[in-house]
């Protein structure tokens, strides 16, 4: 990012206007401010990646050993399910949003989002959002068992009766991310503070503002296909049956146009706030500002044009899987850029290793291997053999958990205390790191090996000689599940204790929000700072 | 700009409310119809119900107070552009939205229907009903016992034509409206706002004929294969923005009787504008892409 200077005339309170905040529990329903909303959507995010992960735990029990020994292969399947749909949309999607909240407007030198009560509104859906998705674990027959790809016809013809429930569920969630997107983008476009020109934003509000764009582009596509499973299962249309001249294939067409963008909704965000985090330990200038931004752009012109590499086994015409295989693979170029971006920033940096930085660190490496698997998975060829193993299973935790998780703890150790005031506890957040690092390559690693070896995945049993991988897998899972009750402590500890913070916080944090006394006052900037 | 405060709403309960709102529509809408199509009774539609009168107690106070506000000269430019720049994005989720169903129908009649029929490289799934060739408008399905193809398909040359001509001139009209608003005549502003809603209305009827005129005289309808499914889907999907964008009209043309827009502040005006004109290229697309090719 350039060097921003500012001139700070208030950065306090001074407006009669903006008094703080209200008391009690209307403070949580009806507040406008981009504070209150990014804590509510990081506390749901953190409950959903309780929930999601306890049936993480369930599925990974029950691979402990071969042989069906603690559930139901249907409850298995509504487990792994849920799983999916939770960690996607429960707590990945809501952390980012949340991160976005309570740093864009300080990033950008707003006194708040742009449209602020709608922000209210798309937090408040997700509550009943998941309300209404989880109440389908007690509905007779059961929670939606197809997976979180919810193909066609699993989900239509053969769906349990909850499916309704899950697609209005989607729909209602929908609603609150395009608003959600739209808010961003508004703030960003319309509340910079005068001097903040576009190539002068830091590189989280670069990459939330295409991530933005990317949600307003595809939720809509994610509504469209679900409302078409509504019409097949309840009001006889036959879009994804062959009989009246539909195609399952149509479904996965439709999902995949959605959702390979999804993926990248949700690492774009992580790519921004590692490009924070790297210079500021480094302690130099990031590499490639202005290609970090080209990189990220023409990351997410890409990914709409790659989305049948999900797709290769089902049947297409060759053409099409040709096209879709150098697609995908053009992508690990400007991907390629950014991870290069970085390693080129901490050369000759003068590096320090507090806990953002570690978890900073580790992303790059781990993400690296997530990206490699991909580009394995991307040879059409090679994918028939792949396709539908634990290898992809490998493939997209890598990217998912060491890379967008690990990029939202980062985030969370980095700007912690600049939230609270309080300086974080550096031992408690190393140990942290330490145990998440250990337990998610224990946990993830072997699904390589058993995956090339042919072990299929979303089934509760599998054959003997993939047991040893598969114990080990388990242990990794519980190690990292756990280890996450330290972070809890230590977030709730920062919340409450610690040394007072600086406005800095750390030696060599440059922007906006470093500007800002610790804890940053409830309304942020009720002038605009000047940016030179 | 620089030197001037910022403007950032108060507390509101209206956001809250609008979540329960849409909670209840959408357990309450997922209930009644699991319920309607296992044939057995539930609170579903009370659910629902509650959820609507929610939603229209939130949709009235909630304007109400914006409209209050921007009299008191609450709004500030800045908040004003971000409801702009905010409609514009909204409109573009739609059109994804309805892309989403253009692809589909762009899907089948490039490839899964030939496919079937046995063309091209997937061509062997022709095993699957064999005899069955490729045609379009898909009047025999592959499988007509379960899902019984049209007898017909509607003319684009009569009713759709003159709905395309009614939508057409209704965006020309609501343009006469916004100029008419721009130059301070509220008589024309009123009668080009009624004028449009008539129009919208009318469109409206004419689409009610043709459904009617599909189900009982041409065998066209949703259970008819996918011909039918993308039909109604598109044109319903499209009819229901149609009658959004009308309610949103009337209510223009109700607070213009009351007095409200000035020729510089009209911004809830510009964006039902907007909308509408964008409901009109989705027909035009409509009537090329679902009615004449
Ligand atoms: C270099 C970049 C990447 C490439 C080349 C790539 C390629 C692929 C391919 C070819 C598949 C399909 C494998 C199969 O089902 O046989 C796949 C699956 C997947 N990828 Fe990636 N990927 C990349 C990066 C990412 C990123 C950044 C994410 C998310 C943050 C991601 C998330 C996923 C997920 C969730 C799946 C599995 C979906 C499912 O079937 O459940 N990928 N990837
Ligand atoms: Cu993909």
């Amino acid at each position: 990012m350039a060097t921003v200077d500012v001139d700070l005339p208030h950065v306090k309170d001074e407006d009669p206007h903006h008094h703080g905040p209200a008391k009690g529990l209307g403070r949580w329903l009806y507040t406008t401010n981009h504070k209150d909303i990014g804590s509510m959507y990081l506390i749901f995010s953190l409950c959903m990646f309780m929930i999601g992960g306890t049936m993480a735990l369930i599925i990974r029990a029950e691979l402990f050993q071969p042989g069906l020994q603690l559930v139901e292969p249907n409850f298995f399947n509504q487990m792994t399910t849920m799983h999916g749909l939770i960690m996607v949309f429960g707590a990945v999607m809501p952390a980012f949003v949340g991160l976005a909240n309570w740093m864009i407007p300080m990033q950008v030198g707003a006194p708040d989002m742009a449209l602020p009560r709608m922000n209210n509104w798309s937090f408040w859906i997700l509550p009943f959002a998941f309300l209404i998705l989880l109440s389908s674990l007690f509905m007779p027959g059961g929670a939606p068992n197809f997976g979180w790809t919810f193909y066609a016809p699993l989900s239509t013809t053969y769906a349990p009766e909850s499916v309704t429930f899950f697609i209005f569920g989607v729909h209602i969630m929908g609603a609150s991310s395009i608003m959600g997107a739209i808010n961003i983008i508004a703030t960003i476009l319309n509340m910079r503070a005068p001097g903040m020109t576009l190539l002068k934003m830091p590189l989280f509000v670069w990459t939330w503002l295409i991530t933005a764009f990317l949600l307003i582009a595809v939720m809509p596509v994610l509504a469209g296909v679900v409302t078409m499973m509504l019409m097949d299962i309840h009001f006889g249309t036959s879009f994804f049956n062959a009989a009246g001249g539909g195609d399952p294939v149509l479904f996965q067409h439709v999902f995949w146009f959605f959702g390979h963008p999804e993926v990248y909704i949700m690492i774009l965000p992580a790519f921004g706030i590692i490009s924070e985090i790297i210079p500021t330990f480094a302690r130099k200038r990031l590499f490639g500002y202005a290609s970090m931004v080209y990189a990220v752009a023409s990351i997410a012109l890409l990914s709409f044009v790659v989305w049948a590499h999900h797709m290769f086994t089902v049947g297409m015409p060759l053409v099409g899987e040709v096209f879709f295989m150098f697609a995908t693979m053009l992508i690990a170029v400007p991907t390629g850029v950014k991870v290069f971006n970085w390693v080129a920033t901490m050369f000759r940096g003068s590096l320090t290793f507090e806990t953002p930085m570690l978890f900073a660190l580790a992303f790059v490496v781990l993400f690296t291997i997530g990206g490699f698997s991909g580009l394995m998975l991307a040879i059409a060829p090679a994918d028939f053999q792949y396709h539908d193993t634990y290898f992809v299973v490998a493939h997209f935790h890598y990217v998912l958990v060491p890379g967008a998780i690990f990029s939202i703890m980062a985030a969370t150790y980095y700007w912690l205390p600049k939230w609270t005031g309080h300086q974080l506890n550096e031992t408690m957040g190393k140990i942290h790191f330490w145990l998440s690092f250990v337990g998610v390559n224990i946990t993830f690693f072997p699904m390589h090996f058993v995956g090339l070896a042919g072990m299929p995945r979303r089934i509760p049993d599998y054959a003997l000689q993939f047991a040893d991988f598969n114990s080990m897998a388990s242990v990794g899972a519980f190690i990292f599940g756990f280890s996450q009750l330290v972070f809890i402590y230590n977030v709730i500890q920062n919340v409450r204790v610690g040394e007072k913070a600086t406005a800095q916080v750390w030696e060599g944090a440059q922007g906006l929000e470093w500007t800002l006394p610790s804890p940053a006052p409830y309304h942020t900037f009720s002038t605009p700072p000047e940016v030179k | 700009m620089s030197g001037s405060t910022y403007y950032v709403p108060e507390q509101s309960k209206w956001p809250i409310l609008a979540s329960v709102a849409l909670g209840l529509l959408a357990y309450g809408a997922a209930m009644t119809i699991t319920s309607m199509t296992a044939d057995r009774d539930s609170i579903g539609p009370w659910i629902l119900g509650s959820g609507f009168l929610v939603l229209f107690y939130v949709i009235f106070g909630w304007f109400k107070d914006q409209i209050r506000e921007e009299a008191e000269g609450l709004h500030s430019e800045q908040l004003d552009r971000s409801y702009r720049q905010g409609m514009l994005w909204f409109i573009f989720s739609e059109v994804m939205f309805f892309a989403a169903f253009f692809g589909a129908l762009f899907y089948v009649r490039t490839f899964s229907v030939p496919w079937i029929g046995g063309e091209g490289a997937k061509g062997v799934t022709n095993m699957l009903w064999e005899g069955f060739s490729a045609t379009w408008p898909l009047l025999q399905t592959p499988d007509m016992k379960q899902f019984p193809g049209a007898d017909a398909v509607i003319d684009p040359w009569h009713l759709p034509l003159v709905n395309t001509a009614l939508l057409i001139t209704s965006s020309v009209t609501i343009t006469f409206a916004h100029h008419a608003l721009k130059e301070q005549k509220r008589q024309a502003l009123e009668a080009w706002l009624a004028a449009t809603i008539v129009l919208a209305v009318v469109f409206l009827y004419f689409q009610a004929v043709e459904y009617h005129e599909a189900y009982t005289e041409l065998g066209l309808t949703l259970n008819s294969g996918i011909y039918g499914a993308t039909f109604f889907m598109l044109t319903g999907f499209h009819g229901f923005h149609v009658m959004l964008g009308t309610t949103m009209i009337f209510v223009m043309l109700m607070r213009c009787f009351d007095g409200a827009f000035s020729p510089e502040k009209h911004f809830a005006f510009e964006a039902v504008a907007w909308y509408w004109h964008f409901v009109d290229v989705v027909w035009v697309g409509l009537f090329i892409f679902v009615y004449i090719l």
